[in-house]
């Protein structure tokens, strides 16, 4: 399986396979790519879209499914007067769209590693961390907890999925925290990932669990200081910051 | 090999105005940086002009505050391809600044808070071409797009216009700054398309 | 609190490694500038400019440059007195 390491990574033509709304304005899509020879879970890819006048634009997605043969899937998020989501959100089955990849050896899960991972997810940072959790229930391996930061419960992405992975599996338990919300089913009011947020028992930095945080970068950059506070190592923290999307 | 992805525009609308060759006119006004945003300290803002002989003229924020200013609508062309017209601003005219300053070099270096470098030949900054602006549409300059004051250069590209400009070094012989010396074109006409060096 | 404005070495991973044909976020860079050994993903990467910068997450210094042009790619390596890449496992 190729995990990008060792190939040459050049542009090369995808095709949209399905699109499916995620949430009220986030779109799941399918591509296939001809000659895709997998990826590992937390890897991305660039994508290059190209209008009829030349104009170019380029975003780094995060790939939200582990390898699948040919097949790659990306979550993407509607920003309001975006340049590149407002166009991607509407792609229709059978577009062709330039990307490459896949990319990153730093931020992703192998399963040989680690027992305990401990997942941070701010927004849409949840899509390499999914790869993660679905590749985890093919391959096996570690045993997970994820917090996942969110303005609202309507912003969760793949909800049903990880509520079914929680009912159906001992090796994961979510936190959904929500900023701007109460978080349903539990006390939690509305409010940003605190560090009691963070101190999930058992997972704890005398636990040592390998920590993977995604979001935009001031949300990695407060969670990731305030995990160093309670003692995690920082070699033990892997980070991958999203800038503004659009 | 690059595909047409059809109905993507980006965020760009026609223009009825020309516009420089492979330019795109934008509404937004979108912010590059390639470095942190300075937060500079107004008690602490110097603006120095070095002439080749090593004499510096500084100016406090109080001081350029003091001089005469300009209000001017210019068109500004980043090399990314956007253009932006009719932009407000204000500021004082490198005119008043040379005024006191001796020189026949024929070359600048322009230094920003932060490491920025560009350079200019010193005819494009004299001759009303050229401000220090302290003000963009009626507002104090926003420190993201180079407040609390920056080089305003609009006949070149704007990579040129550089954001938290404190220093102009005169030299007899060109350095060239961040990008020019790294692919981007040494002088930087938007009009003959001067994008890259060779170009 | 303004929004920080810039992400990380994963960002500038795919630009890099089209032009040098190998992974760079795993490699650890030693700044010019502070000394610290930085891996390449947790730098603090500048992209939303004409090319691309990315500088040490420590004291700011730029570590790499990376542009662009219609014929070329250019690359300023000078910020990092040494670049050390693990090799992948065999």
């Amino acid at each position: 399986m190729d995990d990008g390491s060792t190939s040459k990574l050049h542009w090369r033509v995808a095709r949209v396979v399905d699109s499916e709304p995620e949430t009220d304005s986030a779109q799941t899509i399918g591509l296939a790519v001809p000659g895709w020879r997998g990826h590992l879970a937390g890897q991305h890819i660039d994508l290059k879209l190209t209008a009829e006048d030349g104009y170019s634009a380029q975003r780094s997605y995060s790939l939200s499914r582990p390898a699948d043969g040919e097949r790659i899937e990306l979550t993407v998020q509607q920003i309001a007067d975006g340049e590149v989501s407002p166009y991607l959100t509407g792609v229709r089955p059978g577009e062709e769209i330039e990307l490459r990849g896949p990319i990153g050896g730093w931020f992703v899960w192998r399963p040989a590693e680690e027992a305990r991972i401990l997942l941070v997810a701010g927004g849409s940072g949840i899509v390499p961390l999914m790869a993660m959790l679905r590749e985890r229930v093919v391959l096996g391996g570690a045993e997970f907890r994820l917090v996942y930061s969110v303005r609202s419960p309507a912003d969760v992405y793949y909800a049903r999925e990880l509520g079914q992975l929680e009912r159906d599996c001992d090796w994961l338990r979510v936190a959904v925290v929500c900023t701007r919300a109460a978080t349903p089913q539990t006390a939690r009011p509305p409010g940003r990932i605190g560090a009691s947020d963070l101190a999930v028992p058992g997972w704890t930095p005398d636990d040592a669990p390998r920590v993977y945080v995604c979001g935009p970068t001031g949300f990695v950059e407060s969670v990731t200081t305030k995990l160093i506070g309670q003692g995690h190592r920082p070699s033990a923290i892997r980070t991958e910051r999203f800038g503004p999307s659009g | 090999m690059a595909i047409a992805n059809k109905g993507f525009r980006g965020r760009r609308t026609e223009s009825a105005r020309q516009l420089p060759p492979g330019q795109h006119l934008t509404t937004d006004f979108p912010v590059l940086q390639a470095g942190p945003t300075p937060h500079i300290d107004l008690d602490d803002w110097r603006f120095t002009i070095r002439d080749e002989r090593g004499h510096q003229h500084v100016w406090t924020w109080a001081q350029l505050k003091l001089l005469p200013s300009d209000r001017l609508t210019v068109d500004i062309h980043c090399v990314t391809t956007w253009s932006k017209l009719d932009t407000k601003w204000e500021g004082v005219s490198l005119d008043t600044l040379f005024e006191s300053v001796e020189t026949t070099a024929e070359f600048a270096l322009i230094g920003s808070y932060g490491g920025y470098t560009t350079n200019i030949p010193v005819v494009d900054l004299l001759g009303g071409k050229a401000w220090i602006v302290y003000g963009y549409q009626g507002e104090p300059l926003s420190p993201v797009h180079g407040g609390p004051a920056r080089l305003l250069v609009p006949h070149l590209y704007f990579w040129k216009s550089a954001k938290w400009v404190r220093s102009i070094e005169l030299r007899n012989s060109d350095t060239p700054g961040f990008w020019e010396g790294l692919g981007y074109h040494s002088y930087g006409d938007p009009w003959r398309e001067q994008r890259y060096a060779g170009d | 609190m303004t929004e920080p404005t810039h992400v990380d070495g994963n960002a500038a991973a795919g630009a890099f490694a089209d032009v040098l044909g190998f992974d760079v976020t795993t490699a650890t860079l030693t700044c010019a500038g502070c000394g610290r050994a930085v891996a390449f993903a947790e730098s603090h990467v500048y992209h939303r400019a004409p090319g691309i910068v990315v500088r040490c997450p420590g004291c700011e210094h730029v570590l790499a440059r990376l542009v662009q042009t219609p014929t070329d790619v250019r690359l300023d390596l000078r910020g990092a007195q040494s670049w050390r890449i693990p090799l992948p496992a065999r």
